[in-house]
């Protein structure tokens, strides 16, 4: 990268970008490790979600600001994926979680407590 | 120095998906398949940025926006057929 380094100040942006970079790669990599290590759909879910959706908007800021700072270009598409990717990723996996309800997964839980089933169930009988 | 850095990160991003591809051939069911999937989407965009800044070109950011929009649309597609069985509804008038 490539930068020319003159001043402090490009010391300091320099850090921020790769700092920005490396965390989202750690948040990426952990949540595709927290895939295989959890034990069934609605615990993937949260691996899945919520530490891609941080990691991947870190390395989205951080292309951003590198692009920014090194070619002076302020990019509308990048901040138009990042929106649209903080809108998206947690509709999909809510549109997931039902879906695996709906075709019958069981959840893995200590009692063995579904309470989305007993609040379907609570709905129906009230109708 | 920070080349080193941005191709360690490529490699882990391979590992990642690597890692996903696991859970696709194991998962015990088909969500936790497409869940697998929307994972290696996710992978292929962050890498596809890692690459735009490494090689300092700005020609792979509508790539990243199409890769954005064809795995959401993609994971929807799945949960609806898992839902109902059909992907598009049509009403019929009988």
């Amino acid at each position: 990268m490539l930068l020319l380094i003159e001043t402090w100040i490009d010391i300091i942006v320099n850090l921020i970008i790769v700092l920005l970079l490396l965390a989202g790669t750690f948040f990426i990599l952990s949540s595709s490790i927290g895939i295989n290590r959890f034990p069934d759909v609605y615990t993937r879910l949260h691996a899945a979600t919520k530490a891609s959706t941080l990691g991947i908007a870190g390395i989205l800021i951080g292309a951003f600001l590198f692009l920014y700072v090194s070619e002076s270009i302020i990019s509308g598409k990048l901040l138009l994926a990042i929106l649209f990717i903080l809108l998206t990723n947690p509709v999909s996996g809510h549109m997931i979680s039902r879906a695996a309800h709906k075709a019958g997964v069981k959840p893995v839980t200590k009692h063995q407590k579904d309470a989305y089933e007993e609040a379907i169930q609570q709905y129906k009988s009230s109708r | 120095m920070i080349n080193l850095m941005l191709i360690t990160a490529l490699t882990l991003f391979g590992v990642a998906i690597l890692i996903a591809l696991v859970r696709i051939i194991l998962g015990p069911s088909l969500p936790d398949r497409v869940i697998a999937l929307d994972m290696i989407g996710v992978n292929l965009l962050s890498g596809i940025a890692i690459i735009s800044v490494l090689y300092q070109t700005k020609a792979f950011l509508e790539a990243i926006l199409i890769l954005g929009i064809l795995t959401f649309i993609s994971t929807i597609a799945f949960s609806k057929y898992l839902e109902r069985g059909v992907i598009i509804e049509r009403k019929r008038k009988r």
